[in-house]
């Protein structure tokens, strides 16, 4: 227990581990699962301890960004998606062992490329590395982002703009006969068509619920 | 102490794992679109740490950038998915051969 406070124990590198080992376990399972939702769900976790590790390589903001969009609208939408389609026909059928066995020679052949690539870097250390600047990563991020890259700024909400008209445009059932009121009716409304008022004598409370029983 | 390889393994080991992913699957469409987002998870990932090593944080904003479109790009799939289940009634990639290819 003291162990954890003193400074040999390697807690950086113990969170590191787990985090990566939780990735990729849960990366793993997001590929093999045999239900759609079980792997939007797995994807979920993979987003968590990615952000964990963002947030461990000190990129504060976008490790909560990635859980805020991500998890909170991205995945959210997958999984209406996945409730929107009967489900029996997302369940995976028999699965070819071709397609395996091709998936499982592009992992290998991957992992060798990467490794011929990785080894001869010496080892480059993170941890000696100072701090980017005094100020934090939000404002630091903010103020190169309203300076510098304003322009791509207002681009990527253009295309957010694009997006969802996009994604409606898609998605509506054409049938444009329910969601649009006709302009020629609309014109010939008047204010009495809207509202009627009539005209009665005030009563009292107690009279007009009691009354209608005793008809 | 954690060192530049470290992430660089792990974030290849990711990507590797999208890639097989999307050949490996088949049947469904829904799936391939999360193993796109496996695969610019590995890229993002390769961004910030290059961005902290560097002590450079144009990295971070490239990476806001990859989400902004990434979601975009999810919202226009995921409408055109349900485009496609309503017209042809399943999501099988194998089944997609309007093209004839």
């Amino acid at each position: 227990m003291s162990l954890l406070f003193t400074k040999q124990f390697p807690i950086e590198l113990v969170c590191f581990y787990t985090f990566s080992l939780l990735l990729l376990l849960s990366a793993l399972m997001v590929i093999q699962s045999k239900k759609p939702v079980q792997s939007a769900l797995y994807l979920v976790l993979a987003f968590f301890a990615s952000a964990a590790l963002w947030i461990m390589a000190q990129a504060e903001f976008l490790g909560l960004i990635l859980i805020l969009v991500y998890v909170g609208a991205v995945m959210t939408l997958f999984l209406f998606v996945l409730m929107t389609v009967p489900f029996e026909n997302l369940l995976f059928k028999k699965n070819h062992w071709g397609y395996t066995i091709s998936g499982i020679a592009i992992i290998i052949l991957f992992g060798l490329i990467m490794s011929k690539v990785l080894m001869p870097l010496r080892m480059l250390d993170l941890a000696t590395a100072p701090a980017i600047h005094s100020v934090s990563n939000t404002q630091l991020i903010g103020l190169q982002l309203y300076t510098q890259y304003i322009f791509p700024f207002e681009l990527a909400g253009l295309i957010l703009l694009v997006a969802i008209i996009a994604a409606i445009s898609l998605g509506v059932k054409y049938n444009r006969q329910k969601i649009v009121v006709n302009p020629a009716d609309q014109i010939h409304i008047n204010a009495a068509s809207r509202l009627k008022i009539i005209k009665m004598a005030a009563e009292s409370k107690q009279t007009s619920a009691v009354e209608p029983t005793h008809d | 102490m954690i060192n530049l390889n470290m992430f660089l393994m792990i974030s290849s080991v990711l990507f590797s794992i999208g890639i097989a992913g999307v050949v490996m699957n088949r049947h469904n469409l829904v799936v391939l679109l999360m193993c796109v987002e496996l695969l610019l998870l590995a890229v993002n990932t390769n961004f910030i740490v290059f961005s902290r090593y560097f002590q450079n944080i144009d990295g971070q904003i490239f990476v806001f950038f990859i989400l902004t479109v990434a979601a975009a790009e999810t919202a226009v799939g995921l409408a055109i998915l349900m485009l496609l289940y309503r017209k042809r009634g399943t999501i099988e990639i194998d089944k997609m051969d309007m093209l004839k290819g």
